[in-house]
């Protein structure tokens, strides 16, 4: 396999890794801060409980989100050396700033709010938590900036030419607004938000169903649930403000999304279908006519510019595109309608009455981590061959120093690794769970803590 | 060449001084790292790793920071060295990964086969993380292989020479002594009367190390020392260094571990100094072609980006100072294990 192929599988599994735990210590962020928050204003032992539980978790992703954090800083000087030259200049700052203001807040604060129960007063404990969610947050900030300067370059000018050339920044600010990236920074922390409420709900249903720890489950379920029902709509609105925007920023990728060819035409949006990319068409599907023209331009008639107005070396590939978009969609969808149902439910006082429903609940959990890994390859994907829009091909930017071997074997690593991390953090998790809020919880307290270590649950 | 005091030369200092600020904090983790597997008995063993529990990631930022720095400021080191040396941090990389989750998923279980193989992957990770980052260093002083398109041109064995393995097996010992000075002010009764008897081990061991390492620098590589030949007042750091590691016995004999823990402190930041002075202007010498070389200018980003970026540090930095006293305060005293520990 050529070095190139390697670069981009170990790039996109070792991304796709990481990004599973994100978003979890992102939507938990929120939860715990509300959750602490509940406690402190009304006192409430099983507050208190639920909070102390949910850090535990916490923490656990947290440490894996750190260890697999560390590659990609690495990553991009190991294997896209050719890139690291040329954006240096701008992708560079924006990284440098998530370590400066990101980073350290979180993982100092992390440290009292993981270790620090007994050691700060209450308030400066549930300021730490602030603190840690707003981290989190902000490290979304400046990497999603970085990525979209990528995707729609900004406030640069190139310098030298050929081989040599390189993006040099000319304003700050118009680099950091660029045209996308406030629409997918709003899409991605509602992505994480739903993560973490999915999260909550699943575990907490799940304690329903089985009858432990019920008050504080059903406590929990209404606070994640709230979430989940502003973050499903948000979702939507953010990622149709996206939408709208690659049309105008990034048409072919636009056009990949709803397999759309013909620039003369106006836009089908699809709900499913299969793209024959050597026919150019699209089987199997069922679309709306003249939808895709009316969400960009507000008008069922207008042409939307379609991949044939693209020379065949700019297009992306469009199938790929076509499919984990529309599937990231639907699931938006089904996570607004599991969302809506419940807050239906919640409203005629029977949110707890029916298990079908708490069952759908446990297992939504994958949905947006699905969604959340998908939307990111819809994106990436379509913006090749591009890695800087328009400026630099993928191809051109790979390390020139590194040999295909090196690449392989420590893919291969990465993938052992990863699966056993994976394993291990899956275990881990469920000891977790099993084992639940505790119920007699004295911290301060060397046998309470014997005991819950040599009980198994 | 000629000294001015630049943004260039401003941003070589500020690089130099995240990366000290990682040697000297996660320097005592990676230490206390390196002489876990010494310390005998689960108990004293989950001491240990919650000594720098609170605290071990954040140090880490420090790496992270200092690595997003180089990108921004030279991004052709960064990209140079990071592909160049692809397999030494690949094996940094895996390192990394395994001592974050060792010390987070060791004491989540009770088995003993389970504790074991967490301690050995803690410690011994720790180790090579040591070694790799000394040997990088080394290979700086003696240079690489550079071609004029800035692309690396040497191979991985190539960087593994009697001279940076010797700046490897130093950079071990800096660390142990470090991280053992660092667990006597973490403990208390038999345990820390333990580790203090390491401590005087652990200074002899890196004296040795020391001491040859800097005989082996002057004689093969007098390179390193043009700047302390042209200025001579700058011998003063050398000097210090030595007061600074002839102070660590002193104070541990008389029980101030504190002070002891601030002088091996400024035994890792005076001998990055040195270093520093010593390659400057050059981040990476080429060699056997010096005019090759990575320097600060050569090398750097544009003027407007090292000045954005020394917006973002004055702003950030004070903030990061603030948090990382804090937190230190209060985590300060010995460790007791309760609920929320490892
Ligand atoms: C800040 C930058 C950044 C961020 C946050 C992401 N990516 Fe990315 N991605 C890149 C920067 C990048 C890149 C460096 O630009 C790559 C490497 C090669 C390429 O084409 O673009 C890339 C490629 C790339 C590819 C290969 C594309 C191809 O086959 O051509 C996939 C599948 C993903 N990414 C998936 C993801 C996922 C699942 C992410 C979820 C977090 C993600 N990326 C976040
Ligand atoms: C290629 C892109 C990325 C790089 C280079 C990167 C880098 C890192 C690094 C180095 C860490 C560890 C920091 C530490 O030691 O504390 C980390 C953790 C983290 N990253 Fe990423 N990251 C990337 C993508 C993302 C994305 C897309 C998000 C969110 C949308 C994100 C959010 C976080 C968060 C919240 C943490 C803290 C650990 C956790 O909560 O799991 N990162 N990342
Ligand atoms: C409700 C319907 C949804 C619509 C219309 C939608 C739309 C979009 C669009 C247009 C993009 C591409 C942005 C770009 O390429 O710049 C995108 C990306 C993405 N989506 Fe969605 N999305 C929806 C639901 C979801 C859900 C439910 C999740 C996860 C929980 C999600 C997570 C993501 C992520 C992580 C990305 C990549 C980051 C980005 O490019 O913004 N999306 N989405």
């Amino acid at each position: 396999m050529d070095v190139e192929i390697l670069a981009r599988l170990q790039f996109a599994f070792t991304i796709a890794f990481h990004y599973i735990y994100p978003p979890l210590s992102i939507g938990l962020g929120v939860l715990l801060v509300v959750m602490e928050g509940m406690y402190l204003k009304t006192g409430n032992k099983e507050y208190e409980r639920m909070t102390k539980f949910w850090v535990k978790v916490f923490a656990l992703i947290f440490a894996i989100g750190v260890a697999t954090g560390i590659v990609m800083e690495f990553e991009f000087g190991t294997n896209w050396a050719t890139y690291s030259r040329y954006v240096g200049d701008i992708f560079g700052s924006a990284l440098a700033a998530e370590g400066i203001f990101a980073f350290f807040l979180e993982s100092g604060f992390l440290a009292i709010l993981v270790f620090g129960w007994n050691k700060v007063s209450p308030k400066i404990h549930f300021l730490s938590t602030i603190m840690v969610s707003f981290g989190s947050m902000l490290s979304a900030v400046w990497i999603v900036v970085a990525n979209s300067w990528q995707q729609t370059p900004a406030g640069y000018h190139i310098v030298g030419e050929g081989l040599n050339a390189r993006a040099e920044i000319t304003d700050f600010w118009q680099m950091v607004f660029n045209p996308s990236s406030m629409e997918r920074l709003s899409h991605v922390l509602s992505g994480a938000w739903l993560a973490g409420a999915f999260f909550v709900l699943s575990v907490s249903a799940y304690y329903i169903i089985k009858n432990r720890h019920v008050e504080i489950s059903k406590k929990a379920v209404k606070i994640a649930l709230s979430l989940a029902i502003f973050a499903s709509l948000f979702q939507l609105f953010t990622g149709h403000k996206s939408a709208v925007g690659i049309s105008e920023n990034q048409p072919a990728k636009l056009a990949a999304f709803e397999a759309h060819y013909d620039s003369s035409a106006p836009g089908t949006l699809y709900l499913f279908g299969w793209v024959n990319e050597d026919k150019q068409e699209v089987n199997f599907g069922i679309g709306l006519p003249g939808f895709l023209s009316y969400l960009i331009y507000g008008d069922f008639n207008t042409p939307v510019k379609g991949l044939n107005s693209f020379p065949e070396d700019q297009r992306p590939p469009v199938n790929i595109v076509f499919q984990t978009y529309h599937m990231m969609v639907a699931i938006g969808m089904g996570l607004i309608g599991i969302s809506l149902f419940g807050a239906f439910l919640w409203w005629r006082g029977k949110l707890f009455d029916y298990k079908w429903y708490l069952y759908i609940l446990m297992f939504s959990v994958l949905l947006p981590q699905i969604a959340n890994q998908i939307g990111w390859v819809s994106a990436e994907v379509g913006r090749q061959p591009w890695i800087v829009y328009g400026l630099l091909r993928t191809s051109d930017a790979l390390s020139k120093t590194v040999d295909a071997n090196q690449i392989l074997f420590s893919l291969i690593l990465f993938i052992i690794i990863y699966l056993l991390l994976f394993v291990l953090f899956i275990f881990l998790l469920n000891e977790k769970i099993k084992h639940g809020p505790d119920d007699s919880d004295d911290t301060s307290s060397e046998y309470a803590h014997s005991k819950q270590l040599f009980s198994t649950n | 060449m000629e000294f001015t005091f630049d943004l260039n030369t401003i941003w070589f200092i500020l690089i130099g001084v995240l990366l000290t600020g990682y040697a000297f904090l996660d320097g005592f983790d990676l230490g206390v790292g390196a002489i876990h597997l010494f310390i005998k008995g689960d108990n004293n063993r989950r001491i240990s790793i919650n000594a720098i529990g609170p605290v071990w990631d954040g140090n880490e930022v420090w790496l992270v920071t200092g690595g997003g720095a180089l990108f921004a400021a030279f991004p052709h080191v960064y990209a140079t060295v990071f592909s160049g040396f692809y397999n030494a941090f690949m094996l940094l990389i895996f390192m990394l990964i395994f001592r974050a989750v060792a010390i987070e998923f060791r004491s989540k279980q009770p088995m003993q086969w389970w504790r074991n193989m967490w301690d050995r992957a803690f410690s011994i990770s720790s180790i090579l993380i040591a070694f790799l980052m000394g040997v990088s260093i080394g290979n700086i002083i003696t240079g690489v292989p550079i071609g004029p398109d800035k692309e690396f041109a040497g191979t991985f064995l190539g960087m593994l020479t009697p001279y940076t393995i010797m700046v490897g097996i130093t950079t071990v010992a800096l660390f142990m002594m470090h991280g053992s000075i660092y667990l006597t002010m973490k403990t208390e009764g038999d345990l820390h009367e333990t580790i203090r008897t390491w401590v005087n081990n652990a200074i002899i061991f890196f004296v040795i190390m020391y001491t040859t390492t800097t005989m082996a620098t002057l004689i093969y590589y007098p390179n390193m020392t043009k700047h302390f030949v042209e200025n001579p007042g700058l011998f003063i750091i050398a000097i210090l260094n030595m007061l600074a590691i002839a102070n660590i016995p002193r104070v541990i004999q008389r029980r101030k571990d504190f002070f002891a823990f601030l002088s091996s402190g400024a035994v890792i930041a005076s001998l990055l100094v040195l270093f520093a002075i010593g390659i400057f202007p050059n981040l990476v010498l080429s060699n056997p072609n010096p005019e090759y070389s990575l320097n600060i200018y050569n090398a750097a980003s544009s003027q407007k980006t090292l000045q954005i970026m020394l917006t973002i540090a004055m702003i950030g930095v004070p903030f990061v100072l603030a948090y990382t006293v804090s937190i230190y305060w209060v985590f300060r005293g010995k460790v007791k294990i309760d609920s929320s520990s490892y």
